[in-house]
């Protein structure tokens, strides 16, 4: 054997280099990252550069690993950080409902509309969610705040009498949300109604059970993955925002990706920020699991 | 069916919520007055001025290079996944790796971003790279999440794609990358043009990742945005989002329309040879 058939056979062969470098890049950028993050959340914030001590010293033939709790017990503590994390789980919820019911209707009249029609609806609500998500908050601005748009309508049909304060409350973060995130409760839930076999509601109806009863009886229960999928998708995301809550909402928003960022970016305290994304992640670890089995079903359902 | 016709309208009203404040804000940033709430008359002064802040424009060309190359890496790292997930069989790890490649779909991007900082920082304390950080970094986060979504269209297009052609051409001999080139690209063609797209326009788009692991000096458009919008509205942001809308937009309809032209030619041409074939048996 010459040495670069040697060094040939050490090359992966097809379907391993197939498998291996998507696996490798996944579990470099994405996985490891997170056991990164578990282990600076036990340092202590410090004034260096990186901002942390290190959690293992050599010293005179000892080697000490020196865990820090203290932002733990900070975070169990403070009451600022719990509220943050009970305000983040209690808005990602609202909006997740008020996702599903504007997003339910309107997948159902796209997935029942005229097979020409189908891929120009889609496209129409596909296109917001390739443009800038940071712009069509933006665009929220204008219109909510005290001598925005919706105010002078609103003074100007005589409705109320002063200006209405929309804009950085929490109102105006739950409008901002369902604006973002409708599209992916929209497109998951037709991708599964549209599977539907309609024959199934045509014996319904032969069997006396028409409109309500055939949709509640037949077309929800069908559509148990796609109403999952798209809760997911919306739900997970929404508790970490940052932007939205950020731009659109005011001192009584209380989320824990605002928090998370005024930790890292103007406090400069690494460790606590790590701390903050670990109990998020420990909270957002079963729906994540519950996500990636229903994505995973779909996927083999179909194969 | 009363229940349709319900439906119907909260597509339609579902549209108007989506489509009018984006509308109003296009038409705002053609106002001539500097408050942004007061109408004073059309103007085209805001785009003029944007030409001659030079930082907005070196933000603009510097997001514009990293969502190029995320597309490109996206789409090629996003394609092997998706072919591991729907043509190779059982694997050690394939549920870890399944589950790789959907998590980024939601995870939080400050999770997301502050740990892919915190590795940049380990990697540079060990191996000495990335000594800074900047453009390769953003366009490493970037890659990371959008192969998520490339994965995602690819996997659903090579499932649904007829796989009797790739057989026949194993059968023949054809080598499996002489396969996947010869064959299944052309076959999946717009799910890639999708997805590259996509990418593009995620990368373009985003701001927590590019805040936690830019550096120094490698300001994207986002990060310009933001810092210009927490000061609140003003007209020159809405010309800029404004064309960023007219661009995503036209580049979104362009890649439609020739997908769905190739879609049925494509079939077109399919149906014709199943009609050959019909004759010369008959």
């Amino acid at each position: 054997m010459t040495i670069r058939e040697k060094l040939l056979g050490m090359l992966p062969k097809g379907r391993h280099a197939v498998i291996g470098v998507p696996f490798f890049w996944m579990l470099l950028f994405f996985l490891l990252p997170f056991a990164i993050i578990i282990k600076i959340s036990f340092a202590e914030a410090d004034i260096a550069i990186p901002p942390y001590t290190s959690l293992t010293e050599w010293a005179d033939s000892q080697l000490t690993v020196l865990l820090n709790f203290g932002n733990y017990v900070l975070l169990s503590e403070d009451q600022l950080y719990i509220a943050a994390y009970l305000g983040s789980l209690k808005i990602a919820l609202i909006s997740t409902v008020l996702c599903l019911l504007v997003g339910y209707p309107m997948a159902y009249a796209i997935a029942r509309s005229s097979k020409q029609m189908q891929p120009v609806w889609l496209l129409l609500i596909m296109m917001p969610t390739w443009t800038a998500l940071l712009i069509r908050v933006y665009a929220w601005m204008g219109i909510l705040s005290n001598n925005g748009l919706l105010n002078n309508a609103l003074l100007w049909l005589g409705v109320i009498n002063e200006p209405l304060q929309i804009l950085n409350t929490n109102i105006a973060v739950y409008i901002g949300i369902v604006y973002a995130y409708l599209p992916f409760m929209v497109l998951p839930l037709y991708a599964n109604l549209v599977k539907h076999d309609l024959s199934l509601l045509e014996a319904a109806s032969d069997l006396g059970a028409k409109g309500y009863t055939a949709f509640w009886k037949i077309t929800v229960p069908l559509s148990k993955s796609g109403v999952i999928a798209g809760c997911m998708l919306v739900f997970i995301p929404v508790v970490g925002e940052f932007v939205i809550p950020e731009l659109l909402g005011g001192p009584e928003t209380l989320m824990i990706g605002k928090v998370l960022w005024q930790e890292f970016f103007n406090n400069r305290d690494w460790p606590v920020a790590a701390s903050l994304a670990v109990i998020m992640l420990l909270i957002l670890i079963i729906p994540i699991i519950l996500f990636n089995r229903n994505q995973a079903g779909e996927m083999e359902g179909k194969a | 069916m009363k229940n349709f016709r319900f439906s119907r309208f909260m597509l339609i009203a579902g549209l108007l919520f989506i489509y009018l404040p984006m509308l109003i804000l296009v038409i705002y940033s053609f106002n001539a007055s500097r408050l942004v709430t007061v109408w004073g008359g059309w103007s085209t002064k805001w785009y003029a001025g944007l030409l001659d802040n030079t930082q907005l424009m070196n933000a603009v060309l510097r997001s514009l290079e990293i969502a190029t190359y995320t597309a490109i890496a996206a789409t090629a790292l996003g394609t092997l996944a998706a072919l591991v997930l729907t043509r190779v069989g059982r694997f050690r790890g394939r549920t870890l790796f399944g589950g790789m490649v959907t998590a980024p779909l939601v995870m939080p991007e400050v999770i997301t971003g502050l740990s892919l900082l915190l590795l940049f920082v380990a990697m540079a304390q060990l191996i000495g790279w990335p000594m800074e950080r900047g453009v390769i970094t953003i366009w490493i986060a970037h890659t990371t999440f959008c192969t998520a979504y490339v994965s995602v269209v690819v996997s659903s297009r090579l499932r649904e794609i007829d796989r009797s052609m790739e057989e026949a051409a194993m059968d023949l001999g054809a080598k499996p990358w002489k396969v996947f080139f010869l064959i299944t690209v052309p076959m999946i063609a717009p799910s890639l043009a999708a997805g590259a797209m996509m990418s593009f326009a995620l990368s373009l788009d985003d701001l927590v990742l590019a805040s936690f692991v830019s550096g120094p000096g490698s300001t994207t458009l986002p990060m310009e945005i933001f810092s210009a919008v927490r000061m609140g509205v003003k007209p020159e942001i809405n010309a800029v989002a404004s064309l960023i809308l007219l661009f995503i937009s036209i580049a979104t309809f362009l890649l439609w329309f020739f997908t769905r032209r190739a879609e049925e030619s494509r079939k077109r041409a399919m149906a014709q040879i199943k009609e050959q074939e019909r004759a010369s048996q008959a």
